[in-house]
């Protein structure tokens, strides 16, 4: 309005007023734009959450927020639409922190929820918000080798047997490497080695993997289709999608133990208390631990804690002794400070092939 | 032709002189051959097998999975209404942004002028992953915007509303006002003061009139980083230097005489630029923002770092690719790959097409144009 009280008199020819009015609607234009954008939302009743993850999980939240959405409407009559985020387990940590509006986390381990606390937007004592630990399932580092195991590989020592190519992906950059790591480490000190055996062990273990890859899908990536190496440390979950694509091509073997991977669930409380979404993210990770989720969770091959549901599926997790972090040493920031971090074990044992 | 000539003559001496000759001016058959051979083998593993083995990859299940790979995952489906959302907008941005440049750089000779030549520069020699990171120090919650921005964002959006308008319209009246100060009638005769007063006035009293009437919501993060504005933002530092790396040397061929004459002759701004110096940077121009579009287009560094990897949000469709690919779903990310290539190949044909029709008194002109 103001500006044409301003621009109107000038006068000029039919061409500028032209040019002007236009300029003049453009203007009109954006704010209306502007009104518009901010006046949606907030009359109906619906909620739309964030779920930030990492990427193995992909089909497992997918099939878990059909049925919370289902369960949730008739619940409540809220209908609620929810947004999956998928990454690099740390990365995502790092996007939460920078500004991610996630709802809830899903993330590979404790190190990368906890960092995310660390800034304040996840309340200290998160770990106890949820059942178990806030843990609706665990999962484990299995080994995957070819078909019918030419190198019979059973157990952790067999690994490091003249001729045996291991696949991990690097410690450093990834969960499953490092997982693998601590699983190794364990699998000797929890059996009565010291710590140099263990030294030795992991020393003689990463001079038999050819290639370090970044990641866990590279890493399947070398071994599934590059057919490098004997056999494979992997994720449980990932191992059992590897070996059902393969058409028998793979198998899949139990090591006597294996660390317990500890994928955490968390509210970030810095955003739904904001985007006013608590109950509903609350009632969202607490679908999680229900029969029917915890049923989904053993059919993406992440084993359930409800020990009834997992002794029910006991063919696909056959059990073996798990061991948490805190066996290996005090918890996880310790345990990748000690063997992981700058200066740690794994610096000093492994260097790059040239 | 003296060669063949005497060929008619004398023949068999003749044609053993032609072929000494020719046999001197070339390298031996084998050479020849295998060097041809060596090329072609190149572009043929590097180039046309790649890209042959998209579409085989995408079609590998047959047309209608390609095409239900494309249609009916909504995901896939929003990912190509991103990337043709925010693409058009980062090259907009860049036309405005690359002119001015431009024309600032070949025109005038002004300190600072080498600085903002490198600046321009300057996106192609970071790697797009640190501009994106660049975006995320700047806006991120831990950056220095981001707590602001998060608190009550919008509060920012009257001034910044305001300042393109005042800015559009000050354009506008310096562009449209007649070159000639004796020409200048009513309005066009404000002294600078005045005009100052003016545009100022007009601020404060667009600021304050979106203020009153609550145009923007208030208390309500305004979210960039993980978020379209921030895509595009990304995608713009990334292919800025193609417009004005293409314009540049255009301009300083062609020389500032047809402008000064227009000017002389009475001319306003406009009439000027739309009258001289389009028609001739013109084909430098489409060239230009063929390359800065084709770059969007394919843009993932950058783009990757600021988006947050929301499915159905905030994917566009190199990162859509990459995740279908990390899924296992091969058929899938070559079809999202089949239809970006589509794009860049539609690109090139227009480029090609528009090569046909430039006039080859301008072609020696845009020869010196390839940064």
């Amino acid at each position: 309005m103001l500006v044409i009280v301003a621009y109107n008199p000038t006068g000029g020819r039919a061409g500028r007023r032209a040019a002007i009015t236009a300029l003049i609607v453009g203007a009109l234009g954006l704010l209306a734009c502007g009104k518009s954008g901010s006046g949606s939302g907030g009359a109906a009743k619906e909620v739309e959450l964030l779920n930030v993850s990492y990427d193995p999980t992909r089909e497992l939240w997918r099939d878990l927020n059909e049925k919370f959405v289902a369960a949730y409407e008739k619940e409540s009559g809220t209908k609620v639409t929810i947004k999956q985020s998928h990454g690099g387990s740390s990365t995502q940590a790092r996007a939460v922190i920078d500004g991610l509006e996630a709802d809830v986390v899903t993330l590979a381990s404790f190190l990368d929820t906890d960092a995310i606390s660390k800034k304040g937007l996840l309340q200290p004592n998160w770990v106890d918000a949820f059942p178990s630990r806030s843990l609706p399932y665990t999962s484990t580092v299995v080994f995957v080798v070819r078909k019918g195991n030419p190198k019979a590989i059973k157990d952790w020592p067999d690994l490091v047997k003249p001729g045996v190519e291991v696949i991990t992906p690097n410690p450093k950059t990834s969960g499953n490497g490092y997982l693998s790591f601590f699983s190794a480490w364990g699998s000797v000190v929890l059996r009565g080695g010291s710590r140099d055996d263990a030294i030795k062990y992991v020393t003689q273990l990463y001079k038999q993997v050819p290639v370090l890859d970044s990641g866990a899908r590279g890493a399947t990536t070398t071994f599934v289709q590059k057919k490098l190496g004997d056999v494979h440390l992997a994720w449980e979950n990932e191992a059992h999608l590897e070996v059902r694509e393969a058409k028998g091509e793979l198998e899949l073997v139990y090591p006597p133990i294996s660390i317990r991977a500890e994928p955490h669930v968390a509210i970030v409380d810095g955003n739904v208390d904001r985007k006013n979404t608590r109950q509903v993210a609350e009632a969202y990770l607490k679908f999680a631990y229900t029969d029917e989720g915890q049923e989904i969770a053993a059919k993406h091959f992440y084993r359930p804690t409800n020990e009834a549901i997992l002794k029910k599926h006991a063919d696909v997790f056959p059990e073996i002794r798990l061991f948490a972090i805190t066996e290996i040493a005090r918890d996880f920031p310790d345990a990748h400070k000690q063997f992981i971090g700058e200066g740690g074990v794994f610096d000093t044992i492994y260097s790059p092939k040239k | 032709m003296t060669v063949e000539t005497a060929e008619v003559r004398d023949a068999p001496r003749a044609k053993s002189a032609a072929t000494k000759i020719r046999r001197a001016q070339q390298d031996p058959a084998w050479l020849r051959w295998s060097l041809t051979g060596l090329a072609v083998a190149v572009v043929g593993v590097l180039i046309v097998l790649p890209v042959a083995n998209v579409f085989a990859g995408a079609l590998a299940e047959g047309a209608a999975v390609y095409w239900k790979n494309l249609v009916d995952d909504p995901d896939t489906r929003h990912a190509i209404g991103l990337t043709l959302t925010v693409v058009p907008i980062a090259v907009t941005a860049n036309v405005v942004f690359g002119v001015a440049a431009a024309w600032a750089i070949a025109r005038f000779s002004f300190p600072g002028r080498t600085l903002l030549t490198a600046l321009i520069d300057l996106p192609f020699s970071v790697s797009p992953v640190v501009a994106g990171l660049m975006f995320v120090l700047i806006f991120g919650l831990q950056g220095y915007f981001g707590a602001f921005l998060r608190r009550d964002g919008y509060a920012i959006m009257p001034y910044l509303v305001a300042a393109l308008l005042v800015l559009l319209l000050a354009v506008a009246y310096f562009v449209f006002r007649p070159s000639h100060p004796r020409a200048r009638r009513g309005l066009w005769k404000t002294p600078p003061l005045g005009l100052a007063f003016v545009f100022a006035t007009v601020f404060v009293l667009l600021v304050l009139g979106q203020q009153a009437f609550e145009v923007w919501p208030a208390n309500k993060s305004l979210k960039i980083i993980f978020a379209t504005p921030g895509l595009v933002l990304a995608t713009a530092f990334v292919t800025f230097p193609f417009v004005a790396r293409e314009l540049i040397p255009v301009m300083n061929a062609i020389g500032a005489d047809e402008e000064l004459a227009a000017l002389s002759l009475g001319a306003n701004g406009w009439q000027m630029f739309w009258h001289v110096t389009v028609p001739n940077v013109k084909w430098g121009l489409v060239y230009g923002i063929i390359l800065c579009n084709a770059r969007a287009m394919g843009e993932f560094g950058a783009v990757y770092v600021v988006s947050g990897h929301i499915a159905g949000e905030t994917d566009t469709m190199p990162l859509r690719i990459e995740k279908l690919f990390q899924e296992y779903n091969m058929p899938g990310s070559f079809a999202v790959a089949s239809v970006l290539t589509l794009l860049a190949i539609l690109t090139l044909v227009v480029k090609r097409k528009l090569e046909d029709r430039i006039p080859q008194s301008e072609q020696g002109r845009r020869t010196g144009a390839h940064p």
